[in-house]
């Protein structure tokens, strides 16, 4: 990016802009969710390939206390880059993700009015749910749910979590989780999600575009394998000796162990894994087996923070 | 309650409307729920005496839309019958004294049954006179049963995969239950599922009904749905679809795809469905038509569209949930949606391209076949192998096409494909995108189609590979997926068949019926074991699961035999016992047995020929010694006699005719014996006082059931019923 003050291509100013921008569709959305009792909170600042590995989701679905919260996450999927040449395809897209639990009864219409606020207007757009189940191995999670489809485009992914950390979970938490840069395309009207305007005055690929470009040759071409693995097995054995070390502990003193520094390692093993997946350097056999050491480690650490927070509620209530 | 008049038993009657307000229920599965729904209904308003049994399901329907499942059951009773029912007390010696005036006995047992003395009766039984009391049931209200009934109704559906919106021990449905119809005549029945108390306010189309319409039965439900953008009924929202889907095209003078799995899958992915066209670039038709009906139909379930010459129009057919689209939004939506889809497909088309087809093999080992069973790459060294033999024993058997180069080469390339962008973001054009690929890149035609045609037949109603290189690698591919997934215990139960086996089995059968390839299938088995241990992951199997496969592949045979070629399962059992390793020549038999069971002597002799099995059975528990050959000095009966002498002759024919696989006419030849065997039978006793004359006998029959059951063991013959019972 040159000069985001500096006005743009003559291009891109000719056409009148409708829809929100990049950013005003995320403050809104944002804005709409706070209202809604959300806790706004701020994206993970490790890397993660969906907005339900953060732990505001990931470990609040768990354990009986009601939570709201709705943040923004970029979440990178190496497998998925395509050097900034694909118009939909991105190494690194942006979520929105909402959590409501318990999941209100009316939750469908709470969901579609955040549409409206955003200028969707429901009576001349084609919007429904069709059926599509979420399920993700390495966090033994998996919900029951819907893909939203606006005009035929799939804006929101929509599920009633039902497992967590291979935990059943009790009371059942709603997942929202938007799609923002193809919902701001749409709104936009444009057809590459690069020339989305961010701003009124700079462009998504302005802002993005060497990312891009860079996670994708780094995620394909130049990471070196043996390096990563060396870092998959140092995180890993990190996040395995706290995790043993808590077993050791006396109930007692569990309440300041580090089980959610033990969650960061699991989440570095995933990224990881990502990334040697994209490289092409995970055989048939160590898929599978990688997948599950992964999700090991989240299980454990499901079973941990649960655990830790019933020895805090038991003694708050002592 | 507005009861109408009273039905035919002078009973009054009401009609039940039950909806189950849900959030949007799998498209897939609303037919087969509402089906259920009627099925459990019929059966429970039947048990509560409500409805009549037999006319139960008559007056019921079900039906359903996204977001309900509507049942109506018309003429209910509004009250169950009053039931008597005689309950036996004391003998009448102890109920009564011999002044004839009641006991203690009989007034405690009045009492207990909650009846006055003076209602107590002496009946007549086999044991003597005894006292007996009338009790009257009193049948209960409809709505009161109703409200017991429809939740356990609602309860009782199956689904595939459920869930619990409410908490672990909530309820469980296919999506969360948010109101609930159950009106009798008129009014509200209560009852509660899931936390959601019935009413009598039903919802129209989630953005331009209203939320809560008043409905007070079966009468006005589906008019006020109709004003509220809700076609609850399937069968209007088809009609619409199919009406609108010509009309809209013959405005542009196009004619749509008829597809009727995308048009069932419409009319329940919406609830007042619109059609509307939209347009693509004619820049994409540039792209192979398989992949751009593939991403309209499955990927956005659109309606591909042709003009007048057949060929694929730069239009489309979406089917929305609106009634109209007035500003054009919702077109411009799905246009620019598609456009994004071909735009991807038009990267694949060339990004996967830049390198060769072949190339793609090494990244094979990356793709779990299945954990025991190694990779894609494993499994395409199998089927080579496999396809080549293939190829061998047809070019042994002197079939002038079987290429086994041309085999192994598109054996080679079959599944390179699998590592391609466009089959990982289109799975469903596997196969066809490595045929496309392959054509593109100049492989000769016949190997590119064989590519392309390999995963064939997909059902019973696909066809075949349109040649006989892709009909081996075909063949080849399936044989090693049976030979492999038994030997290693996956194997089909139930529903739960993952690796789709029994698709591979139908295919396998179905190919060497229509394409009329001679195989040995025993051989084919044992290839294909094999080749399983003789490349990675060098899986060794036994005899045991070789006869396993090979008798999953018979039966899938017999099926199709039966389904397909309309022969019944005794005739295919018959010849199939007779051998079936040459599936073509087995056919050839059941056809000759199925001409010829209509003659006048064949079915009882087939019944005598049941008779000597059986005959030969009993024997085996007599201890006699089993003789082989017939001792020509030991018969001295006419009966005997006549039989050796004629079934040597019949039986010297009958041979000739079958080497020459004139099969009607050896058993036309063989229908001849039938005088003969009534004759024996008649005159002469088998199981004879003299262990030799006996041994000898049952030797004669013996020799003549072996000889005359190489086409078909007729003994199978009128097995018939007792097999489909089973």
């Amino acid at each position: 990016m040159k000069d985001p003050a500096k006005p743009l291509d003559a291009k891109v100013q000719q056409k009148k802009r409708r829809g929100l921008s990049f950013q005003e569709l995320l403050l809104k959305l944002e804005e709409y969710w706070a209202r809604k009792d959300c806790i706004l909170q701020q994206p993970y600042d490790i890397e993660v390939g969906a907005g339900t590995m953060h732990p505001e989701t990931f470990l609040r679905v768990l354990g009986p206390d009601p939570y709201r919260v709705v943040y923004v996450q970029p979440s990178r999927r190496p497998a998925d880059g395509r050097y900034g040449e694909n118009p939909n395809r991105l190494y690194k897209h942006t979520q929105l993700q909402v959590v409501l639990k318990p999941s209100p009864r009316e939750i469908q219409d709470l969901y579609l009015a955040s549409l409206v606020a955003v200028g969707i207007d429901l009576k001349e757009h084609d919007v429904r749910f069709e059926e599509d189940n979420w399920e993700s191995p390495t966090l033994g999670a998996w919900g029951i749910g819907w893909q939203v489809l606006l005009d035929g485009l799939e804006i929101t992914q929509f599920t009633y979590f039902q497992q967590c950390g291979g935990l059943d979970l009790d009371p059942i938490s709603v997942e929202l989780t938007y799609g923002l840069d193809r919902i701001a395309a749409y709104l936009q009207g444009v057809d590459k999600v690069f020339d989305v305007l961010w701003t009124d005055r700079v462009t998504y690929g302005q802002v993005r575009l060497a990312e891009e470009e860079q996670f994708s040759a780094y995620s394909f071409d130049h990471a070196d394998i043996s390096a990563t693995r060396r870092q998959f097995d140092l995180c890993e054995a990190e996040a395995t000796r706290l995790l043993n070390e808590y077993d050791k502990l006396p109930p007692g003193a569990r309440k300041r162990f580090p089980v959610l520094q033990a969650y960061d390692f699991c989440l570095k093993c995933s990224h990881l894994f990502n990334l040697l997946d994209a490289r092409g350097a995970v055989s048939v056999t160590e898929r599978a087996a990688m997948i599950a050491r992964v999700r090991k480690l989240a299980t454990l650490v499901a079973r941990d923070w649960l655990d830790q927070r019933a020895g805090i509620e038991r003694k708050v209530s002592a | 309650m507005r009861p109408r008049a009273p039905g035919p038993d002078g009973k009054a009657r009401a009609d039940l409307l039950l909806e189950i307000g849900c959030e949007e229920i799998p498209a897939g599965m609303i037919l087969k729920a509402s089906q259920e729904l009627r099925a459990i209904l019929a059966n429970q308003l039947a048990t509560h005496l409500l409805v009549d049994g037999p006319t139960a399901e008559a007056s019921i329907e079900t039906f359903g839309a996204p977001r309900r499942l509507v049942a109506i059951a018309r003429n209910i009773r509004v009250k169950q019958e009053d039931l008597t029912r005689e309950v036996m007390g004391p003998p009448r010696s102890v109920a009564y004294d011999s002044a004839g005036e009641p006991t203690r006995a009989a007034q405690s047992f009045a009492s207990k049954q909650g009846v006055p003395l003076s209602r107590l009766r002496v009946v007549d039984t086999p044991k003597g006179e005894y006292v007996a009391a009338r009790l009257t049931i009193a049948g209960k209200p409809a709505p009161q049963i109703l409200s017991e009934i429809l939740p356990e109704a609602i309860r009782e559906i199956s689904w595939p995969r459920s869930m619990v919106w409410s908490g672990v021990h909530g309820p469980r449905f296919i999506r969360p239950i948010r109101w609930i119809v159950a009106t009798l005549g008129g009014e509200t029945v209560a009852c509660a599922y899931a936390d959601v108390r019935s009413g009598n306010h039903t919802e129209g189309h989630r953005f331009l009904g209203q939320r809560k319409i008043p409905v007070s039965g079966p009468r006005d439900y589906e008019a006020r749905l109709k004003r509220n953008f809700v076609l609850c009924r399937p069968e209007e929202r088809r009609q619409k679809i199919e009406r609108e889907l010509k009309s809209v095209a013959a405005r542009k003078s196009l004619r749509p795809h008829e597809d009727e799995a995308l048009l069932e899958m419409v009319t329940y992915l919406n609830e007042y469905p619109t059609v509307i066209l939209g347009d693509f670039d004619p820049v994409f038709l540039g792209l192979p038509e398989e992949i751009l009906i593939t991403v309209m139909r499955d990927h956005q379930k659109y309606f591909a569209v042709e003009n007048r010459k057949k060929q694929l129009a730069p239009h489309f057919l979406a089917v929305i949930n609106l009634p109209r689209d007035p500003k054009g939004l919702v077109r411009e939506g799905h246009e620019r949606v598609l456009r994004a889809r071909f735009v991807d497909a038009q990267f694949f088309w060339t990004n996967d391209q830049k390198i060769k087809l072949g190339e793609y093999l090494p990244k094979l080992a990356a793709v779990t076949y299945e954990r025991r069973l190694g990779s894609y790459r494993d499994k395409v060294e199998r089927i080579r192998s496999l396809a080549r033999w293939l190829s061998e024993q047809w070019v042994a058997g002197g079939i002038a096409q079987a290429d086994v180069a041309g085999a192994d080469r598109a054996a080679e390339l079959a599944k390179c494909d699998l590592v391609t962008d466009m089959v990982r973001e289109f799975t469903e054009l596997q196969g066809v995108v490595g045929g496309l690929y392959a054509l593109e890149q100049g492989e000769p035609e016949e190997i590119a189609w064989a590519v392309y045609d390999h995963y064939k037949p997909h059902g019973l109603d696909d066809p075949v590979p349109r040649n006989l290189i892709g009909s081996a690698v075909a063949l080849a591919d399936k044989l090693d997926s049976l030979m492999a997934c038994f030997a290693v215990g996956v194997i089909p139960t139930g529903s739960s068949d993952p690796f789709a086996l029994r698709r591979s089995a139908l295919g396998v059968i179905k190919i060497l019926l229509e394409q009329k390839l001679p195989l040995s299938l025993s051989a084919a088995v044992s290839a294909a074991a094999k080749s399983l241990k003789e490349h990675a992951p060098r899986i060794e199997t036994s005899e045991a699961v070789e006869r396993q496969v090979l008798e999953f592949l018979l039966d899938r045979a017999r099926y199709i035999l039966k389904e397909r070629r309309g022969y019944a399962y005794d005739e295919i059992n018959a010849a199939f016992a007779a051998g079936a390793d040459e599936l073509g020549d087995a056919v050839d038999r059941i056809a000759a047995l199925q001409a010829i069971r209509k003659t006048k002597d064949f079915d009882p002799l087939a019944a005598s020929f049941k008779r000597i099995r059986n005959i030969l059975e009993k024997s085996v528990g007599t201890g006699d010694k089993v003789q082989q050959a017939v001792d020509t000095a030991l018969l001295k009966e006419a009966g005997e006699l006549q039989l050796f002498t004629v079934a040597q002759q019949i039986g010297r024919a009958a041979i000739q005719f079958k080497k020459e696989r004139k099969y009607r006419r050896a058993l036309e030849k063989i229908s001849e014996l039938r005088p003969s065997v009534d004759f024996f039978f008649d005159k002469v006793l088998v199981m004879d006082e003299d262990a030799k004359v006996r041994r000898n006998r049952i030797a004669l029959l013996a020799g003549l059931l072996k000889e005359f059951s190489t086409i078909a063991d007729f003994s199978e013959l009128g097995a018939e019923e007792a097999r489909q019972a089973k």
